[in-house]
C-alpha cells in the first residue's frame, strides 16, 4: 500500500509529461496542379472572398485560387509564413505580405523579383507611399494591394478643428485642459514601433537610410519627448501601456477622449455607437512633431508575392495581378474598410461613398512615413519597442545611445 | 531519482565482487531498459544534440549562405548580454514566488483533502479543477480580469486608473505569479498529499499520547517525514516554473514590460528573428539551468533519503 503511494506522483508526472507531447498536428494539403493557394489575413468584410471568386470566374478554369487566412495577430501571421517559406514549402503559391516583409522575404530568396511587363503591371498608377514598400534592392517584389494610414480623430463638439501645423505637444495640452485623454498605440507589440516610426520620421529622422545603415539620431530623443509628455500627462488613457488599435478606439468611443490616432476602421465603427456620435467624429492630417516639419503619418498595408516554391509561378503572377485589380481594390475599400494602392480608384464612386475622407486618406498615404527597409525588420521593430516600453518609464536623455545600441545588434543578429 | 537510490548511505559496507547471477541480472535489465533508453535517445538525445549543433553555427533562417561554425560566440553574446541576465532575475523572480506560495498553498490543501472525512471524491476533484485546465485558457481568465479596460478587477475601489496592475512590471509581474499559483497549487497539493499518505497514524497516536500539541505533531512528524516527497514536489514544480512561458505569452504578449522570462526570450529569437544559432544557444543555456537545478534537487533529496535510511 504504501509502495503504491510512493509511485503515484512519479507516474502522475510521467502522465502528465506524456500528455503534454501527445497531439503533433498534421499538414494540410490541397493539391491540383492548377490551384494557386493566397495565404492572406482574414479580411472579415469579404472583400477578398469576392475579389477570390471574380478572379477564379475571369480565369476560365485555368487556375483557382484558394483563401487561405492566416491567424489574426501580425506576429503570428509572420511566424507562420516565414518558417514554411523556410521549409520550402510548396503549397504557398502568392503571398499576401504586410507592407514591412518585403525586404525579408526577398532577401531570403522566398519570393520571386516583378520583371519586365509584370513590373509595369505592379508599379502602374499605384501611390508613392505604398509603392516604396514593394521596393527592395532596386527590384519590385510584389504589386502592392490595400494601403492603410493613421488620421487624427477628434471630437467636433468638444474641441477646435485642428490646423494644419496641429503638433503632438498642442494636442496633448488641448487634451489636459479639456480633461481628456489621448488615444494612441502604446503597447508593447508592432504598433508601438508604427507610433514611434512616424514621430521620428515627423521630425524630420529616421531610423534605417535608403542604404540600409543604422541612422539613429536626436529626433529618437523628439518621439521619446512626445511619448514621455502624453503617458506622463493627464491626458494618458487608462491602460496606454498595454493598448493596441483596438482599446483605443473602445476607449474614443467610450467618450473619455477627444482625440485618437488610429486607422480608418474608427469611422464605419462609429456609426455602430450613434449616429450622432459618428457626425461628431472630425477627421485631420496626423500631428505634427515638430512645428515646422510636415507630418509623416504610419504606412501599412498588403502587397501580394509570389512565392519562390511556387510550382506555377506564371499562373501565380497572372492570379495576383488579378486579385489586386482597381476593382478588387475599389472592394476592399467598400466592404473592408482598406484603402486603395492605385491614385485613380480614390476617385471611384464606391471609394467616395464608404470614405468621406478619401482626399485626405490619399494625401496621408503619400506623405505616409514607410517603416525601415531591411531585411533584419522584425529584429529591429522588436528592439524599437522594447526601447520605447513602458511609455511612462523611458527617459528621453539616454533614449538615443539606447536605440543605437540596440538596433545595430539587432541588425547583426545578436541579443539586446 | 536514480542518484538517489545509487548514492551509497554513509559508513555502508563497500560494494562486494558482483556474481555471475548478479551479472545476468544486470544484462536483462540493460536488455529490459533498452527499448526505452533508445526511445528517449531519439525522442530527446537527437533533438538535444541537434541544438548543440546549431547553437555552434551563426545561421539564420533569412541568411542561408551566411551560415557558419562559430564556436562558442553565440553563448557570449547571450552570456555578455544584460537581457539574458534580467530575463534570469524575472524568471528567478517569478520561480521563487509563485513555488513558495504554491508550496504553502499545496500544503494547506493536501492536509484538507487527507483529513477530509466525508465527500472525499468531491473535495479532491473540485480541487483538481484549476489543473485541469488548458494554461492557455487560465491565462486568459486572469489576463481578462486584470483587463485595464474591461476587467472586472479594473473597477475595483482600491484599484485607479493609474494603478492598474497590468500597465506596471510589478503588477504584471503579480498577475503572472497569481495565475500560475492557481493553476498549480493542485499539482503541488497532489504531490503533498501522497507524502502525507506515507506519515504512519501510529506515530501521531503516539506523539498524542505523550501529549504533544498539534502544531509539534506537524512540524515534528509531519514535516520531517515528509520531505522526500516536499523535495519532489518542490523539484517539479521549480523545473516547470523556471521554464515558464504560456502565461506570459497571454498576459503580456511578447514579454512586455519587462516580463520577459528565458523562454520567453528564448521564443523571441527562435521563432520571431529565426536566429536558429542565437535561439539554440539560449535554449540550451536553459537546459543547463533547469540541470543545475534538478542536481541541486536530487543532491538534497538524495541525502535526506540516504539519512532517513541511516536513522530507521
Amino acid at each position: 500500500m504504501h509502495r503504491r503511494h510512493l509511485l503515484a506522483p512519479f507516474a502522475l508526472a510521467a502522465a502528465l509529461v506524456f500528455g503534454a507531447c501527445a497531439g503533433v498536428g498534421g499538414d494540410e494539403g490541397s493539391g491540383g496542379s492548377r490551384a494557386i493557394n493566397w495565404y492572406v489575413f482574414n479580411e472579415p468584410g469579404g472583400s477578398y472572398d469576392q475579389a477570390v471568386k471574380e478572379c477564379n470566374e475571369e480565369a476560365g478554369g485555368r487556375y483557382t485560387i484558394n483563401y487561405i487566412k492566416l491567424p489574426t495577430d501580425a506576429n503570428q501571421q509572420r511566424e507562420l509564413i516565414v518558417r514554411r517559406l523556410a521549409a520550402e514549402d510548396k503549397d504557398i503559391d502568392l503571398v499576401g505580405m504586410d507592407v514591412i516583409w518585403t525586404a525579408e522575404l526577398a532577401e531570403a530568396g522566398w519570393i520571386l523579383p516583378w520583371e519586365g511587363q509584370q513590373r509595369d503591371v505592379a508599379t502602374e498608377g499605384k501611390l508613392e507611399g505604398p509603392l516604396k514598400t514593394v521596393e527592395y534592392q532596386g527590384k519590385v517584389w510584389g504589386i502592392p494591394f490595400t494601403s492603410n494610414t493613421q488620421l487624427l480623430w477628434y471630437r467636433k463638439d468638444q474641441v477646435d478643428a485642428p490646423g494644419e501645423d496641429f503638433t503632438w505637444d498642442e494636442m496633448i495640452d488641448d487634451a489636459v485642459s479639456k480633461g481628456k485623454d489621448v488615444e494612441v498605440q502604446a503597447r508593447q507589440y508592432e504598433g508601438l514601433t508604427v507610433w514611434i516610426n512616424s514621430l521620428i520620421a515627423g521630425a524630420g529622422g529616421e531610423i534605417v537610410n535608403q542604404e540600409g545603415d543604422v541612422e539613429v539620431n536626436d529626433t529618437a530623443k523628439r518621439a521619446a519627448e512626445i511619448e514621455v509628455k502624453l503617458a506622463k500627462s493627464p491626458a494618458a488613457p487608462p491602460g496606454m501601456s498595454t493598448n493596441a488599435e483596438d482599446q483605443a478606439r473602445q476607449g474614443f468611443e467610450s467618450g473619455r477622449s477627444v482625440y485618437e490616432v488610429n486607422y480608418p476602421f474608427v469611422y464605419p465603427s462609429a456609426a455602430a455607437v450613434g449616429e450622432d456620435f459618428q457626425k461628431n467624429m472630425g477627421w485631420a492630417r496626423y500631428p505634427r512633431s515638430d512645428k515646422g516639419k510636415p507630418s509623416r503619418p504610419p504606412l501599412g498595408g498588403i502587397n501580394i508575392g509570389v512565392s519562390a516554391y511556387s510550382e506555377t509561378p506564371d499562373l501565380a503572377f497572372e492570379a495576383a495581378e488579378c486579385l489586386a485589380n482597381e476593382d478588387h481594390q475599389a472592394i476592399a475599400a467598400e466592404l473592408g474598410g482598406l484603402p486603395p494602392t492605385t491614385e485613380a480608384v480614390y476617385d471611384d464612386p464606391k471609394v467616395k461613398k464608404a470614405y468621406p475622407f478619401a482626399d485626405l486618406l490619399r494625401e496621408s498615404i503619400e506623405a505616409a512615413a514607410p517603416r525601415p527597409v531591411t531585411p533584419a525588420y522584425s529584429d529591429i521593430s522588436l528592439a524599437i519597442q522594447k526601447t520605447y516600453s513602458p511609455p511612462d518609464g523611458i527617459d528621453p536623455n539616454g533614449i538615443v545611445g539606447k536605440l543605437r545600441d540596440r538596433i545595430e545588434k539587432a541588425a547583426e543578429g545578436k541579443i539586446f | 531519482m536514480e542518484a538517489a537510490t545509487r548514492t551509497a548511505p554513509p559508513g555502508a559496507p563497500p560494494r562486494q565482487r558482483t556474481t555471475d547471477r548478479a551479472k545476468a541480472e544486470r544484462k536483462l535489465a540493460w536488455t529490459l531498459c533498452a527499448p526505452a533508453v533508445i526511445a528517449m535517445l531519439v525522442v530527446t538525445g537527437y533533438p538535444i544534440g541537434y541544438a548543440v549543433y546549431l547553437s555552434l553555427q551563426k545561421f539564420d533562417l533569412r541568411f542561408p549562405d551566411d551560415k557558419e561554425f562559430v564556436g562558442l560566440s553565440n553563448y557570449v553574446d547571450v552570456l555578455t548580454s544584460s537581457t539574458w541576465w534580467s530575463d534570469v532575475l524575472t524568471t528567478l523572480i517569478i520561480t521563487v514566488c509563485s513555488v513558495s506560495i504554491e508550496l504553502v498553498l499545496g500544503m494547506a490543501i493536501a492536509l484538507v483533502m487527507h483529513r477530509a472525512i466525508f465527500g472525499r471524491g468531491p473535495v479532491r476533484a473540485a480541487i483538481l479543477i484549476p489543473y485541469g485546465i488548458v494554461t492557455v485558457v487560465s491565462a486568459f481568465a486572469w489576463k481578462y480580469a486584470f483587463d485595464p479596460t474591461s476587467g472586472f478587477v479594473a473597477g475595483l475601489p482600491l484599484i485607479s486608473d493609474t494603478a492598474q496592475p497590468l500597465n506596471t512590471k510589478a503588477g504584471s509581474l503579480l498577475v503572472i505569479i497569481l495565475a500560475e499559483v492557481w493553476k498549480t497549487t493542485p499539482f503541488m497539493a497532489l504531490l503533498l498529499l501522497a507524502g502525507l499518505s506515507l506519515v504512519p497514524d501510529e506515530l501521531h497516536e503516539a506523539a498524542k499520547v505523550d501529549g504533544a500539541s498539534t502544531r509539534q505533531r506537524f512540524f515534528r512528524i509531519t514535516l520531517p517525514l515528509m520531505r522526500p516527497a516536499i523535495l519532489v514536489a518542490l523539484l517539479f514544480r521549480t523545473l516547470d516554473a523556471f521554464r515558464i512561458f504560456d502565461n506570459i505569452y497571454i498576459i503580456q504578449p511578447g514579454g512586455a514590460l519587462g516580463t520577459e522570462s528565458v523562454s520567453i526570450l528564448g521564443y523571441n529569437v527562435l521563432i520571431n528573428r529565426v536566429n536558429l544559432g542565437l535561439g539554440s544557444a539560449i535554449s540550451i543555456l536553459i537546459f543547463i539551468c533547469v540541470i543545475l537545478i534538478a542536481v541541486f534537487f536530487v543532491k538534497a533529496l538524495g541525502t535526506s533519503t540516504a539519512q532517513q535510511r541511516g536513522e530507521v
